[in-house]
């Protein structure tokens, strides 16, 4: 394509003019948009209004895409479960076997918890969901993980109260709009959760890498005790999430920790709930001392 | 005679020339969050972004150059990243563009792929680089390498559309 001939207006001082007004907007915008992007980082809540107006244009649509063609899950995922097929094959078997194993080991145990529970007559915590919806849809065109979630403020739903899935963690409420809600995933780059070794109570910390795996890392730097098979839950320090929801499995050890696959996966889960945020007076009502505690239980 | 009717011949009404360009970007823009698909990463190129280039790439004085402010911010609100960003990134962009087409007289198919696929490399890493500013530098920018390179190979298609898009708006009655 040739040079554009108009670039240079002539002699006409009002084009002259107008070009240069054009130019003193744009990058005066320019900066403006910067500063107020650098703004939004730092202040995300100030924002949430004008985002939840546009989910609530784009909700519509989506909820129609999804019960036309149902949910499309993990394109990535599917691409690389070909490629490999075979060791995993040969990974999860033996997995398998494992399992198997351990979920003798734990019926056991958990009759024997049950036993001891009632001999003490404690009782589970009220762990009924606010609220249940399934996600919609995604961004992902950004490296910022946000999912949008069917329910809003007409179920109840607000910022900050825990999201899961059957099988684990999905995230949290980021903003709640009049009939969506957008969650923040486990696995975006900002989103941190404490968490503990279902085996033996490790504290540790999970932060997503914003490519659907979390890095793990414990509190103490000395050594690295994580083994591939490792389930982590969460461990419900400094409230917001509540203990015990598996969150993890851990894939791979790291040097600065280990490598983890989310349980639940966001793309194939069919409904998720909305918990109620894990609050102090929660905290004091829980009877049972210690992290060791493989339910959440209150005094009577 | 009656002068009421379309004439043959006659070209696009001024709406149509205005309105197809910037709905296309808008539509693409806000196209990601309409899809039933939750992403565990950045999967899908920036279909608003890849557009808003190919328009300004085809038809460089169609727009003014401040034009990114509104359709950044319209993309912003369906991204996920933080409101600003885009309407920063793309106003640099299209000035990068108008700056380009002044230097390059002759400028081919490939200088516009060049062209296109550098600015989406810089706007998509930036864009990252903003929304994430404490994590690991180097993690976050291999975040969005793949994304990049789907982009950058899928610049020709792009400008396809856009030259189907360019033909509705001028198509004469």
């Amino acid at each position: 394509m040739a040079r554009p001939a108009h670039r240079r207006p002539g002699q006409s001082r009002k084009a002259q003019y107008s070009l240069f007004a054009a130019y003193v907007i744009a990058v005066t915008g320019a900066v403006a948009g910067l500063l107020l992007a650098i703004l939004s980082v730092v202040d995300p809540v100030g924002f949430a209004q004008l985002r939840v107006a546009s989910q609530e244009i784009a909700a519509p649509v989506a909820r129609a895409s999804r019960s036309v063609i149902g949910s499309i899950s993990g394109i990535d995922d599917t691409v690389g479960a070909y490629v490999r097929a075979g060791t995993q094959n040969r990974r999860l078997r033996k997995e398998l076997a494992d399992t198997r194993r351990e979920l003798v080991a734990t019926s056991s145990l958990q009759e024997e918890n049950r036993q001891l529970k009632a001999l003490l007559k404690l009782q589970e915590t009220d762990k009924t969901a606010l609220a249940n919806g399934y996600l919609l849809t995604s961004t992902s065109t950004s490296s910022k993980r946000i999912a949008l979630l069917s329910i809003g403020r007409n179920l109840g739903v607000a910022a900050g109260q825990p999201v899961r899935g059957a099988d684990g963690l999905i995230g949290r409420v980021l903003g709640a709009g009049p009939s969506v809600s957008q969650v923040l995933l486990l696995t975006d780059v900002d989103n941190i959760v404490p968490i503990r070794r279902a085996r033996d109570g490790l504290p540790a910390l999970a932060s997503g890498r914003g490519n659907g795996d979390l890095d793990v890392r414990t509190l103490n730097i000395a050594n690295n005790p994580f083994k591939p098979g490792d389930i982590l839950v969460t461990s419900g320090t400094g409230g917001l999430y509540p203990p015990n929801i598996p969150v993890a499995i851990v894939v791979r050890r790291q040097d600065d920790g280990a490598l983890a696959r989310p349980l639940a996966d966001p793309g194939k889960v069919d409904a998720v709930s909305v918990l109620r945020p894990y609050t102090p007076d929660n905290i004091e009502a829980q009877g049972l001392p210690g992290p060791a505690a493989l339910a959440p239980a209150k005094a009577p | 005679m009656s002068q009421k009717g379309p004439r043959l011949g006659e070209p696009a009404s001024l709406w149509r020339m205005r309105i197809v360009p910037i709905a296309s970007v808008m539509f693409a823009s806000a196209l990601p969050l309409m899809l039933p698909l939750i992403a565990n990463s950045p999967v899908l190129p920036p279909l608003g972004l890849l557009f808003f280039l190919c328009w300004q790439l085809l038809r460089a004085e169609m727009w003014p150059v401040w034009i990114g402010l509104p359709l950044g911010l319209w993309d912003d609100l369906f991204s996920g990243a933080p409101i600003g960003t885009a309407v920063g990134l793309w106003t640099l962009a299209s000035i990068v563009i108008a700056y380009s087409s002044q230097r390059i007289y002759w400028r081919g198919f490939f200088h516009d792929w060049a062209i296109a696929a550098l600015l989406v490399a810089i706007v998509q890493s930036l864009a990252a680089l903003i929304t994430h500013p404490h994590a690991d530098m180097g993690r976050v920018l291999g975040l969005v390498v793949p994304q990049i390179v789907i982009s950058a190979l899928l610049v020709p298609l792009f400008m396809r559309l856009t030259g189907k898009f360019d033909n509705f708006r001028l198509k004469r009655r």
